[in-house]
């Protein structure tokens, strides 16, 4: 048994130490926000947060998890300020969506760490995270208007 | 005066260490092991306090060097010594195919942090990302460019110590011998090309290449 | 149309059915009902709702709207089209519709294919009667009901946004739900004016993107039961290979692995969950019998086409006489055009979830063909199709790849259901299985020498195609017509720029291997229209004229092709001065009864490899349902156009695979994808066409044409890469 914080919740998962975070998430904790997708790190639909970092959860053990805080992207939609979502809406960004949890994830931390992104920054940042349907002018003007929705709310504050 | 400071820093390991980290990558926190100090063989302390007793010979130095090159071109240590700011990947040094970018503190940027994937250790299976507790590439003040470097002017950069982390010789010596995201080069992942002789081979001809005058070598 | 199109267009013309487009090509299955798409009777296909006048659409007495989709909701944006169809005629807001996926049901068999099936980009086209009617009809049941409940005409009676009213009276549909319920069928309803339209071609926001952005949306991937066990198999490591011995001690060791199973697929891992059934097939020793397969080897398949391309094959279209036209050109153009092997990667890789409880089954999964995987799935499992339910949950991905004629991911699960025992199992492929599974784009190599005369116009065309036909072997080996795939020669025989040649011949030679092939992403039109696009630039800088000019010469009895060309070349400036160092590059390509155009504009990177940067698009597929979701669409399609056009390569040496992941078998990112993309709808009232397909065709072309005016190099071998490049 490892504990695990996930969204704020302690869980007791009966994990392999050996077994991938994505895994224990899915498959013990029963959160399946979180998608499979390459198992190799490839493509980022696994991306949680681990302490605030985009982590591919597929290639990262239990045992690294463990004592830090995991959020995935259930965990992040319960937070009423994320403009990424609000942002992903207007602009019709999904298509068959299976990537799109590992997209936020990872635009999410680049919001934070960069209020302001420019196309490069974008580039930089998500090109991690494989979207087959190529979302990805979507994914980019979604991003930027999400960055201008938390400046002007920022604001508004 | 080698062998005062050799003392002192084996006295006092953990200080030097950090001081070291901090020099050799500029606001970065290494993490270490002290494991990896404990392990070094007592002949080696020896052989290095010989060594730097050694007479300057140009053709020793630079034959010297001519084997260190190999280990400091081959794609486990070059791929994080890129021109660009984009470490390279692969036994083709191919650039890193997920566009990462080296980020002003050598780890990564946004959501593209180096151990965003790669572990504090080797993820088993081919083609999985390899591991170290402190992967990165040199700082973007920094950036130590080994990629398309001939040896004459990849030594000029390893000694230049505005380019190298501010490092005299024994600090250069002691990231070759002891730093380990240095070591991890001869950890490779699964399925690629190991370094072409041992690490000790390869501190063995770095030293000598210093030892003996750290001449450049002609081309 | 060439009137030479004799094998497909006999076909098209006995059922008016498409499929694969531009060549039109029946899809009428023989016996395709027995096949599967039974009503699932014991179990019961819809809600119990008070007001059930159809298969699409029921009203409960809480006035709950419920949609019921014919097709599976694959990223194509039909979970929001089909419902704005019904939302229009039935007065509702589409936005508090509940939509979910039908079952497998005959009432949800295509239109015009005769299955039920998602694909071939004609969901919209193919649902926009049927659906609007399903609203309509409702709706005047509903209207009946409220009069008479009123004591008023069913004329004085008005709808809007789920309340009939009449003067000062008024009731919601579910109020007058059972009441509208017990009331006869009318016949067939008047459809609104267009003029009226509320939502169509207007355009509604995707109604599954809440779901898709908070990790609530159900894929096949997410099914999770309690007791339910993870499955994951062991394939061959060659095509056709079957197993000779396992030894599953090691396997049977793991924590968590129940149990070991043989199938005719492989050997199957059962666990807990997957990671350790993962672990238990890393450990499993398997001997195999290897079978031909092992002699398959990509780059002798393609000496060996370039052989076969030296003579003609089955004649596939054929006008006048090419080779006495040929000798009279003034000017002759030869090219040979090289397509690797592709792998859909969807980016949910395949699985399926299977229950069996009191002699019933029930089946999750997502897939496009739900009655073909019915019937599979039935025929495994010893049941009848109609004990099956099958449950299609969203798709995370489809591009063809769920859309096997031989079922061959349900039938694995079914297959381990079978060989287990077990009642409650999910299979998952890995990424690795996905891309090494097969059912592949085939490869394909197209060897064409055109004739020009003296004013640079081509007087004789002779093309010879090779490749693997998609149809052979399965199911729809029925479309097969006089030894022609249509699949396999759409795009070309087809092709406007046929009708402007008097002298033509085209040839098919359809080689067979051990290398599963199937419908990739617009079909043939993946290499024909980047045969035929990059072959007439090829013409155009023969004749030294404009490749813009050139096409409007050549396509000017063509008004929706020409349509589409001249839009996207005004948006994107053709002819205007580019910043140093970008290119342009145009093609335009009819499929799936549309018409797109792209100018795709480039820059070589430091390395040689190509930057795409923008590219501006026009399509012409009719009626544009909801505009902003086919600018969503076609954008895709030039992503993953892209990805094939950049990357796109699946190569065998001694039989085995040599990609595994996205690692080797390499996709579009963000950064090497068109920061800029550019859609433009073309106003047209011209017959509706597809849109989830068409965008891709037209890509490769684009690029290679850029690279020409960039380099005045020729790209004749997809995909662009790195390697091809510097070849």
């Amino acid at each position: 048994m490892v504990k695990l914080k996930i969204n704020q919740k302690e869980y007791s998962v009966d994990a392999s130490p050996d077994m991938p975070l994505l895994w224990a998430i899915r498959d013990v904790v029963g959160l399946t926000g979180t998608k499979f997708g390459c198992g190799m790190a490839q493509c980022g639909a696994c991306t949680v947060h681990l302490d605030g970092e985009a982590v591919r959860s597929c290639v990262t053990l239990v045992s690294r998890a463990v004592g830090k805080e995991i959020v995935t992207i259930e965990g992040l939609s319960a937070d009423p300020d994320n403009y990424l979502q609000k942002a992903w809406i207007e602009l019709d960004v999904p298509q068959c969506g299976y990537c799109q949890s590992g997209q936020i994830m990872s635009a999410a931390v680049l919001l934070r760490e960069n209020p302001n992104p420019t196309d490069e920054d974008i580039d930089s940042a998500m090109s991690g995270n494989i979207c087959r349907c190529g979302t990805y002018p979507r994914i980019r003007k979604a991003i930027h208007l999400a960055a201008k929705m938390q400046r002007e709310g920022g604001n508004n504050k | 005066m080698a062998q005062t400071t050799k003392n002192q820093f084996f006295n006092t390991k953990k200080v030097v260490y950090l001081l070291l980290a901090a020099t050799a990558i500029s606001s970065v926190v290494v993490s270490f092991r002290t494991d990896a100090f404990n392990g070094v063989p007592a002949e080696d302390k020896t052989t290095v306090a010989k060594a730097e007793m050694a007479e300057p010979d140009s053709v020793i130095s630079k034959k010297a060097f001519l084997q260190a090159y190999k280990v400091l071109m081959h794609p486990r240590c070059m791929n994080c010594h890129p021109k660009g700011d984009r470490p390279l990947q692969g036994d083709d040094s191919h650039v890193h195919t997920m566009n990462v970018q080296r980020g002003t503190d050598g780890k990564g940027l946004y959501a593209m942090k180096c151990s965003n994937c790669h572990q504090p250790q080797n993820t088993p299976g081919l083609h999985m990302p390899p591991g170290n507790p402190n992967w990165h590439l040199p700082p973007a003040d920094m950036k130590m460019v080994f990629q398309g470097k001939k040896p004459r002017e990849l030594a000029m950069t390893l000694l230049n110590q505005n380019l190298n982390g501010h490092k005299d010789h024994e600090a250069l010596i002691e990231h070759v011998s002891k730093d380990s995201l240095v070591g991890s080069g001869w950890n490779p992942a699964e399925g690629v090309a190991h370094l072409p002789m041992s690490r000790a081979e390869f501190v063995k001809h770095f030293k000598t290449w210093l030892d003996k005058g750290a001449y450049l070598p002609d081309k | 149309m060439s009137t030479t199109l004799n094998a497909s267009r006999r076909n098209f013309l006995k059922t008016g059915a498409v499929l694969t487009s531009g060549l039109l090509i029946s899809f009428t299955v023989p016996g395709a009902k027995k096949l599967g798409g039974a009503t699932p009777a014991v179990l019961g296909p819809q809600s119990g709702a008070a007001f059930a006048p159809n298969a699409y659409l029921n009203i409960t007495a809480d006035n709950e709207i419920l949609v019921y989709l014919a097709h599976a909701e694959m990223g194509q944006g039909i979970w929001t089209t089909l419902s704005m169809m019904i939302a229009e005629e039935l007065d509702v807001d589409v936005n508090k519709m509940v939509v979910q996926h039908g079952d497998a049901w005959t009432p949800y068999n295509h239109t015009m294919f005769g299955i039920q099936i998602t694909g071939g980009s004609s969901t919209t086209w193919s649902e926009f009667d049927r659906y609007r009617k399903a609203g309509a009809t409702a709706r005047a049941l509903l209207v009946q009901a409220a009069a008479q409940k009123f004591g008023v005409n069913p004329a004085d009676c008005k709808t809007e946004n789920g309340v009939v009213t009449a003067g000062d009276k008024s009731a919601t549909y579910g109020e007058l739900a059972t009441a509208a319920a017990a009331l006869p069928a009318p016949g067939d309803m008047p459809l609104k004016d267009p003029k009226s339209w509320k939502y169509i071609g207007k355009g509604v926001k995707r109604l599954d993107t809440p779901a898709k952005i908070n990790g609530t949306a159900k894929f096949g991937m997410d099914m999770q039961f309690p007791g339910m066990l993870t499955a994951v198999v062991l394939h061959a490591p060659v095509f056709g290979a079957k197993v000779k011995t396992v030894d599953s001690a090691k396997a049977k060791a793991i924590a968590g692995v129940r149990q070991v199973v043989q199938i005719p697929s492989g050997v199957a891992v059962l666990a807990d969950n997957y990671w350790a059934a993962k672990k238990g097939r890393a450990a499993l020793k398997v001997d195999w019998d290897l079978g031909s397969g092992v002699k398959v080897d990509s780059v002798a398949m393609l000496a060996e086409y370039k052989q076969l391309a030296q003579k003609p094959g089955t004649q596939a279209g054929k006008a006048g006489d090419v080779d006495s036209a040929m000798s009279k050109a003034v000017k002759t153009v030869e090219a040979e055009y090289v397509f690797p092997y592709l792998a859909h990667s969807p980016m949910e890789p395949l699985n399926v979830t299977i229950q069996l409880k009191d002699g019933k089954c029930e089946i999750w999964t997502g897939t496009q063909m739900p009655g073909l995987d019915q019937g599979a799935a039935a025929k495994i499992l010893g049941l009848k199709p109609e004990q099956i339910r099958v449950n299609t949950v969203f798709l995370g991905g489809g591009f063809g790849r769920r859309a096997t004629p031989s079922s061959d991911f349900v039938g694995e699960a079914a297959e381990i259901v079978k060989a287990s025992g077990k009642p409650l199992v999910k299979m998952v492929w890995s990424r690795e299985d996905d891309v090494k599974g097969g059912y592949y784009r085939p490869m394909f190599l197209h060897k064409i020498t055109a004739g020009l005369n003296a004013q640079g116009l081509p007087i004789a065309w002779k093309h010879t195609i090779v490749g693997q036909s998609i149809m052979e072997g399965t199911l729809f080996a029925g479309m097969i017509k006089d030894g022609i795939d249509g699949s396999s020669v759409e795009g070309v025989v087809d092709s406007p720029y046929m009708e402007a040649i008097p002298d033509r011949l085209v040839t098919l030679h359809s080689p067979k291997n051990e290398v599963p092939v199937l419908w990739w992403r617009s079909v043939g039109h993946t290499h024909t229209a980047m045969a035929m696009e990059a072959m007439i630039d090829e013409l155009a800088h023969a004749a030294g004229k404009d490749p813009l000019a050139y096409r409007q010469e050549l396509l000017k009895s063509s008004p929706r092709h020409l349509a589409a060309l001249n839009l996207a070349a005004e948006k994107a400036g053709w002819g205007k001065p580019l910043p140093a160092g970008r290119f342009r590059g145009i093609a335009v390509h009819e499929s799936f009864l549309s018409f797109v155009a792209h100018v795709a504009e480039i820059s070589l990177n430091e390395d040689g490899t190509i930057k795409v940067h923008r590219v501006v698009s026009a399509i012409d597929c009719g009626l544009a349902v909801n505009p902003d979701g086919v600018k969503a669409q076609i954008e895709s399609g030039i992503n993953f156009g892209v990805a094939a056009a950049l990357h796109g390569e699946i190569t065998l040496e001694n039989g085995r695979v040599k990609q595994g992941n996205f690692n080797d078998y390499v996709v579009a990112r963000m950064f090497d994808t068109p920061a800029d993309i550019e859609v433009h709808i073309v106003e047209s009232t011209n017959k509706m066409g597809g849109v989830g397909e068409p965008g891709v065709p037209p890509v490769a072309p684009a690029i290679a044409n850029a690279y020409f005016a960039a380099t005045g190099k020729r790209l004749r071998q997809m995909p662009f890469n790195k390697a091809n490049l510097l070849a």
